[in-house]
């Protein structure tokens, strides 16, 4: 406890005569949020894993039967094809929307008339819930769809592409934004050094400004594939998992996702909690891992300054 | 150091004080072991404030205390799960149908000569568990049918008279739809199959072809598989609403519940399939039809006798008296509930939710609810909810509507075999899923 004396600053907020006390009570400023953290968030996560190994009905009643729940879990057809589905969204909704999101950044960075307004436009259909979204976009699909004497939920295609475009629509504005800090932090002085050197728009843009924005590109990456295979509002809103087909012995809803896939398994009877359970701790270890190796994968592109 | 341990141990002290709030404001409102209390979670939402009004007047008249706690439309068996985890359970609770039976069976105390149960006037409505004890008693019950405008009928001149079954139900319909043009109104309502309309028919229609093979085989309880005997009676009449209706078979999927009852409270259509429940909102609150003008029809399908058919009664309003609740609370239950079907003010209340089978019930004020009175009185018969039997049955009416969208959309022999696949594999299937 007894350390040598320091210098006092000049500031008096930083002064140690004050920092002390603050920092000795530390314990007492963080634990409102500390317990809301655990009561909220550890307790139910832990009890979520115990859970995964029972059969229950209410938490109370919960009986421990093993691997059983993950064993139904992984032999599930449809658990299997929402995973498919899932896989398949992440990659395109993570292309697309981050390929879209840069290229209107940079449009909208380039000096034009009226980029601020863009910019608000583009970024509004982020501030609307999921759900709303969902019904908004089923309106707007089936009124075209109709055209073509047919309709939204008609088969797993449309379904897919209609969910794309959705969340495309809904999530390139935030992206937009967050790769407009990153073009703003571009060194000015590195890109009139490149027009010195004589380099072309698109060198410029292949050899200097993206390599200078992977910090944006990485917490992008991240937000879009933690968001596609989270997604659940949008889903259920958008088709609910409709098509649901019968195929030989079983069935499967065409256009779920994860996230619904897990919800609705909960939702068949008691016998089937604990199995959804699993399928949610094997979802949280999927998302899990899938998130950390993208970190290390883009990180080590980014370049220092 | 010790100055450390003190932040740390007043900081939980701060803790636990908050701990202490939450659990001491609980206690008051919780039982008193001697007398016990009621706390009822009601499932109808459009019952809180009568229910409410029962539990205050209950409390004012004993002294014992009644709670009722309606959960958010849509949401009861999240809340139902929620708050029976809880220390202060529900001690009376709602219970659907068979399959809801089957998860709560634990927690239902058995009813069977109890005062409550006593006062029925049929026991049709009760839910029983394999040994045949009654777990869960149907306190409300509700019909369905098709609700028919009869100043239209006249309009285009036809009168309730001429319908006796399904073929002089399609000529009438017919007629109506080919001169729709010219008199301003269509035969049929919209048969959207968007969620909020879907469960008249992948629900109610589809009791139709059940209720009729379960009465042949003389079922009385959940069957792992059917047969579809009647499953062209059902394409008979849903052929009938897609084709004698304003809106174009394609588009049924984004056709919502709203929309059909606009056009029959407009005065747009002639026939709207639907429940006693639509009585209020097409004679008063919404659309101020004329009481008289409206009545309801069973729902004929070409079945041999169905002359004598009456409406489809039944209920999900099952009542289930929480066993795993203290002693004295299940008897202060008991006591409610036979104070509910037996003291004027009881009846009154729950009368004014609908219709009861209670011997004290007073004639119904729903017009819908008397036509099918009638009927039985008449010597028809009544279609029990057979639909209550489906297993896994969200997922079940899902898939049976995902084919009638497609044979609706391309009404071709192909997308038929798609909604009878539906309907019969559908069913073995989600048998299985639920007995898994």
């Amino acid at each position: 406890m007894r350390k040598k004396k320091k210098k006092h600053d000049h500031s008096t907020v930083n002064s140690v005569l004050i920092r002390r006390p603050i920092q000795r009570c530390f314990p007492l400023f963080i634990l409102p949020t500390f317990a809301c953290f655990v009561i909220g968030f550890v307790w139910p996560f832990l009890q979520g894993i115990y859970l995964s190994f029972c059969t229950f009905n209410t938490p109370r009643d919960a009986k421990w039967v093993g691997f059983q729940n993950y064993v139904r879990a992984f032999t599930d057809a449809g658990f299997r094809h929402a995973f498919w589905n899932t896989a398949a969204f992440a990659v395109v909704s993570i292309i697309l929307i981050n390929v879209l999101a840069f290229f209107i950044a940079y449009a909208l960075t380039q000096h034009i008339k009226g980029a601020n307004l863009f910019r608000t436009v583009f970024f509004m259909p982020n501030l609307i819930g999921g759900v709303v979204l969902g019904y908004i976009w089923s309106m707007i699909f089936n009124a075209i769809l109709k055209g073509y004497n047919t309709y939204l939920t008609a088969n797993a295609t449309y379904g897919f592409w209609g969910l794309v475009i959705l969340v495309a629509w809904q999530q390139i504005g935030y992206m937009m934004i967050i790769y407009i800090a990153g073009l703003q932090a571009v060194p000015g002085d590195m890109l009139e050094a490149a027009k010195i050197d004589g380099a072309t728009g698109w060198q410029t843009l292949t050899r200097v400004i993206i390599p200078n924005v992977m910090p944006s590109t990485t917490i992008c990456t991240f937000l879009t594939l933690t968001n596609s295979f989270k997604l659940f509002d949008q889903n259920l809103a958008l088709t609910g998992g409709a098509p649901s087909v019968m195929l030989e012995n079983t069935k499967v809803n065409m256009t779920e996702l994860l996230a619904l896939n897990i919800f609705s398994t909960y939702n068949i009877n008691k016998n089937y909690h604990g199995a959804a359970q699993a399928k949610a701790v094997v979802f949280f270890i999927l998302v899990a891992v899938l998130a950390l190796a993208q970190q290390r994968a883009t990180r080590s592109k980014e370049v220092q300054q | 150091m010790k100055k450390k341990l003190f932040v740390l141990f007043l900081a939980f002290a701060m803790v636990f004080a908050f701990a202490a709030c939450g659990g001491g404001g609980g206690s008051d409102s919780g039982s008193d072991e001697g007398t016990g209390s009621v706390y009822w979670l009601n499932m109808k939402p459009e019952a809180d404030e009568a229910l409410q009004g029962l539990a205050a007047a209950y409390t004012e008249e004993t002294g014992v205390p009644c709670k009722v706690v309606t959960a958010a439309s849509g949401s009861y068996s999240d809340t139902q799960t929620a708050e029976m985890a809880k220390s202060e359970p529900p001690t009376l609770f709602n219970v659907g149908n068979m399959s809801a039976l089957k998860d709560w069976e634990d927690y239902c105390l058995t009813l069977d000569g109890t005062d409550f149960m006593n006062e029925l006037t049929t026991t049709d409505f009760n839910l029983k568990n394999e040994a045949g004890e009654t777990k869960a008693i149907g306190w409300i019950y509700e019909s369905y049918g098709i609700i028919t405008n009869k100043a239209l009928l006249e309009k285009a001149g036809h009168s309730l008279d001429e319908i006796k079954d399904f073929d002089s139900l399609k000529a009438v319909a017919d007629d109506i739809h080919a001169r729709a043009g010219e008199l301003g109104f269509d035969a049929f309502t919209s048969a959207g199959l968007d969620d909020s309309s879907s469960w008249r028919f992948s629900g109610h229609l589809a009791n139709m072809p059940l209720f009729y093979e379960f009465r042949d085989d003389g079922i009385v309880d959940k069957p792992a598989e059917i047969k579809g005997t009647y499953m062209d009676n059902f394409k008979k009449i849903w052929d009938l609403y897609i084709t004698d209706s304003a809106q174009d078979p394609t588009s049924l999927t984004t056709a919502t519940g709203d929309q059909a009852e606009a056009e029959f409270g407009e005065g747009k259509a002639v026939f709207y399939q639907n429940g006693t429940w639509e009585w209020a909102a097409l004679t008063a609150d919404k659309f101020q039809m004329n009481p008289d003008d409206i009545t309801m029809i069973p729902i004929y399908c070409g079945v041999d006798g169905e002359e004598k058919a009456g409406l489809c009664s039944g209920t999900e309003n099952c009542l289930a008296v929480n066993s795993q609740a203290s002693e004295a609370n299940q008897q202060a239950t008991l006591d409610f509930l036979k104070w509910c079907v037996t003291s004027d003010k009881g009846i009154e209340v729950l009368s004014s939710i609908g219709d009861i089978p209670f011997k004290k019930a007073p004639e119904s004020a729903n017009g819908f609810s008397r036509a099918g009175a009638e009927m039985l009185a008449n010597g028809n018969y009544a279609c029990t909810w057979a639909f209550n039997f489906t297993p896994n049955v969200d997922s079940f009416r899902a898939t049976l509507v995902t084919a009638l969208a497609a044979y609706s959309a391309d009404p071709s022999d192909a997308n038929w075999d798609g909604v009878v696949k539906a309907f019969v594999d559908g069913w073995a299937y989600e048998y299985g899923v639920e007995n898994n």
